[in-house]
C-alpha cells in the first residue's frame, strides 16, 4: 500500500498538516462506503441481507460525521462555512455563497494560509518519530 | 481576525510566511520534550483547562440532604516571547533579498522552546505543573564526570525501568552541554558513544535545551500527556516607523499518568546545579 493521501512529500510536511491528510482520507473512504451500500440495498431483494447492509451503512454515516467534525474543529474557517450551510433551510447554493463571502471576506491579509489549520498556529504539533 | 490580530500588522503575504516560516525552522529543532511525550491537540485558544477526573469533596452543600463534589482540572499556562522585526527588512525582503536579518524572531523561538521543555521535564510550581525528572520516585544515577562512563548510568536507568514493568523502546533527553560531549566522543577512540547509547535505548538521544543533566523515559505511550490549547502561533502586538513587533505564543498543559517511566540523571558534579523546583500535586494524575 502507499501513501496517496499526500500529495506533497510527507517529510516535508508538518504532523498537524498529515494528521489532516490522514482525516481527509477516512473522510472520503466513509463517503465511498456510504455510496457502494446505497447502491446495493438498491438492488438487494433478501431482506435479511438488506438488514445487515443499512446497519452497516449506519455505521458508515457516524464515521463520515466524527472524521467531518473532526477536520471542521481543527480548521475554523471551514467550520464557518459549514455552520452557514449544514442543518440550514433554504436554497442550498444561496446559503454556500453566503457563508463563503461572510467567512473569507474577514479573512483577508493575515498571510497566505493563516496556518495549516486555520487557526494561526505554525502546526508543528507532536514531534514523536521526527527528524530534527 | 482571531485573537492573534495579524490583520493589523503591516506585513505581506510574503512577509508573513517568511516570518512563520523562520519560526518554525527555529522552533522546531529546539522543541526537545515533544519528541518523547504523547501530544494532544491543538485544542484553541479558547481551551483553558485539562480534565484531571478528580474531585474535592466540598465541605458544603447549597441545602441540606446532599452532597457535593468540584471536579479538579489543570489550568493551561500562556507562555509568549517577544520580539521586532524591522519594517527596513521586511521591504526588502519583499524586493527580493534573501539574507533579512530575523535574529530577533530566532531568539524569541529558542527561549519559548527551552522554557517549554524545562517545563515538562523540570516543572513549573507556579503553573502546577509537574516535571517528568522531579516527579520520577526513582534515585536516578548521577552521569559521569568522563564522557565514557555515559552508557552506564543510561543501562542502568533502562535496567530499572525494566524492572518497574516500564516497557520500551526507551528516549534520552539530555542537556546541552552533556548532548555535546555524546555526539563528539568515541569510546576509547572507536565506537561512537551516539551509537552505542542509541542501542541500549532502541529510541532517539535528544538535544533538550533547558533541560539540567539528563532523562530517560519509555517512549510506549500514555505516560506523559501534553495538551495543547493554541500551537505556537505568531501573534501581533503594535509596530512604529521602525519596526513591528510580534510575538510567539502558545497555551499547554502537562500531566503525568505514571511517574514511574522516567529515571532523570543527575548532571555530573562539576556541572552548575540548576535551582530544582518543588514537585506539584494538580499535574499528576496518581497523586
Amino acid at each position: 500500500m502507499g501513501f496517496d493521501q499526500y500529495h506533497e512529500p510527507p517529510g516535508e510536511l508538518p504532523a498537524a498538516t498529515r494528521t489532516f491528510a490522514r482525516m481527509c482520507a477516512s473522510l472520503t473512504e466513509e463517503a465511498e462506503a456510504i455510496g457502494w451500500y446505497q447502491q446495493r440495498l438498491a438492488v438487494e431483494t433478501d431482506p435479511e441481507a438488506s438488514a445487515i447492509m443499512r446497519d452497516a451503512q449506519g455505521e458508515e454515516f457516524k464515521h463520515f460525521s466524527m472524521a467531518l467534525e473532526f477536520l471542521l474543529r481543527r480548521t475554523p474557517v471551514w467550520r464557518e462555512i459549514a455552520r452557514g450551510v449544514l442543518f440550514r433551510d433554504g436554497d442550498i447554493v444561496e446559503r454556500g455563497e453566503d457563508a463563503e463571502t461572510a467567512t473569507t471576506s474577514d479573512a483577508g491579509s493575515e498571510g497566505p494560509a493563516f496556518g495549516p489549520d486555520g487557526s494561526g498556529s505554525l502546526g508543528i504539533g507532536g514531534l514523536r518519530g521526527a527528524e530534527r | 481576525m482571531n485573537h492573534l490580530l495579524r490583520r493589523h500588522a503591516p506585513i505581506t503575504d510574503s512577509g508573513w510566511r517568511l516570518i512563520d516560516d523562520e519560526a518554525v525552522a527555529r522552533c522546531t529543532p529546539a522543541l526537545a520534550a515533544r519528541r518523547v511525550v504523547d501530544f494532544s491537540g491543538p485544542h484553541g485558544w479558547e481551551h483553558s483547562a485539562t480534565n484531571l477526573g478528580r474531585t474535592t469533596a466540598l465541605a458544603s452543600a447549597p441545602s441540606e440532604g446532599v452532597s457535593a463534589l468540584q471536579r479538579r482540572v489543570l489550568p493551561l499556562v500562556e507562555l509568549r516571547a517577544d520580539f521586532s522585526v524591522s519594517v527596513g527588512e521586511l521591504r526588502d525582503h519583499d524586493r527580493g533579498a534573501l539574507d533579512p536579518d530575523l535574529a530577533d524572531l530566532d531568539a524569541a523561538a529558542y527561549r519559548i522552546a527551552v522554557a517549554e521543555n524545562a517545563a515538562v521535564v523540570h516543572g513549573w510550581s507556579d503553573a502546577a505543573i509537574a516535571g517528568i525528572a522531579e516527579a520520577s520516585p526513582h534515585e536516578g544515577p548521577a552521569l559521569a564526570d568522563t564522557v565514557d562512563a555515559y552508557p552506564s548510568p543510561v543501562a542502568g536507568a533502562v535496567e530499572l525501568l525494566l524492572r518497574q514493568g516500564i516497557a520500551g523502546p526507551y528516549g534520552l533527553l539530555l542537556g546541552r552541554e552533556e548532548y555535546t560531549r555524546v555526539i563528539e566522543s568515541a569510546e576509547h577512540g572507536g565506537y561512537p558513544l551516539l551509537d552505542h547509547l542509541h542501542k541500549i535505548l532502541g529510541g532517539p538521544i535528544v538535544w533538550a535545551p533547558g533541560v539540567n543533566g539528563g532523562v530517560v523515559l519509555s517512549l510506549r505511550g500514555g505516560d506523559f500527556l501534553f495538551e495543547a490549547g493554541q500551537d505556537l502561533a505568531v501573534g501581533y502586538e503594535r509596530h512604529d516607523s521602525d519596526a513591528v513587533h510580534l510575538y510567539l505564543q502558545e497555551s499547554f498543559s502537562f500531566v503525568i499518568a505514571t511517574r514511574e517511566a522516567a529515571v532523570s540523571l543527575r548532571p555530573p558534579a562539576r556541572v552548575t546545579q540548576r535551582s530544582r523546583t518543588p514537585r506539584s500535586r494538580q499535574g499528576d494524575r496518581r497523586a
